[in-house]
């Protein structure tokens, strides 16, 4: 069982960095897009699957982080300085998003 | 030229640590161990990322946009980090099997 998802996760991989970076003709900047919302995929698996409540708030931290970076990769791409600014608040509401939840889970109210 | 070549670095560089991190997500066996991993290998990879797109866009509007998203991803993801292990720890969720030594809680006893 251990073996056979080692090799689910090898042969899942290699074929996407096969696929990306080698079949797949087009800018550099959408190849490492395409790398980011790979990993973003591994994440929204960990948010379905987490054992416990802490996983899933870890997970969500997560993705507003790797989000921000996509976003400034795409305005590279298409030379527009405004998708920053959607990052930027991107970045606001998932730290006040993630208290939240930690506060929640703690089991405190919200003013303390 | 050479300007280009060290920004494309820094972006690679970036993309290669949000991928290690979010691998280290899902194959890490606790919550604390998944923390650790993600928080601190996500935060430097869209750091290193931001700013190769800092060295190669240079002082425009754009530039200063990034560099501000930096400094706002330095401040807030290790405090939501803290935040999250400490309401984890304080909720009662399980630390792994493998685990030598759990500081927080011999502190908490010499407390009461």
């Amino acid at each position: 069982m251990r073996i056979l998802r080692w090799v689910i996760g090898l042969v899942l991989i290699g074929a996407f960095m096969y696929a990306n970076f080698f079949i797949y003709t087009g800018s550099i900047y959408i190849k490492l897009i395409n790398v980011i919302l790979f990993s973003a995929l591994f994440v929204v698996y960990r948010v379905i699957v987490g054992p416990t409540a802490a996983d899933r708030i870890v997970a969500v931290d997560i993705l507003g982080i790797l989000i921000v970076g996509m976003l400034a990769l795409l305005g590279l791409y298409y030379d527009q300085s405004f998708f920053m600014d959607i990052g930027l608040i991107w970045a606001l509401l998932s730290f006040i998003a993630s208290l939240a939840f930690a506060k929640v889970l703690e089991g405190r109210s919200l003013d303390d | 030229m050479i300007r280009t070549l060290i920004g494309m670095a820094f972006i690679l560089i970036g993309v290669t640590f949000d991928f290690l991190g979010v691998l280290g997500l899902v194959r890490l066996p606790d919550v604390y161990n998944r923390l650790q991993a993600a928080t601190k290998c996500v935060t430097f990879g869209s750091a290193g990322l931001l700013f190769g797109v800092f060295i190669l866009q240079g002082f425009n509007s754009f530039g200063f946009k990034v560099l501000i998203g930096i400094v706002f991803i330095f401040l807030t993801s290790p405090v939501a980090a803290h935040v999250i292990a400490r309401a984890a720890h304080r909720s009662g969720i399980k630390l792994t099997k493998e685990t030598v030594v759990d500081q927080y809680q011999e502190d908490h006893e010499l407390k009461e």
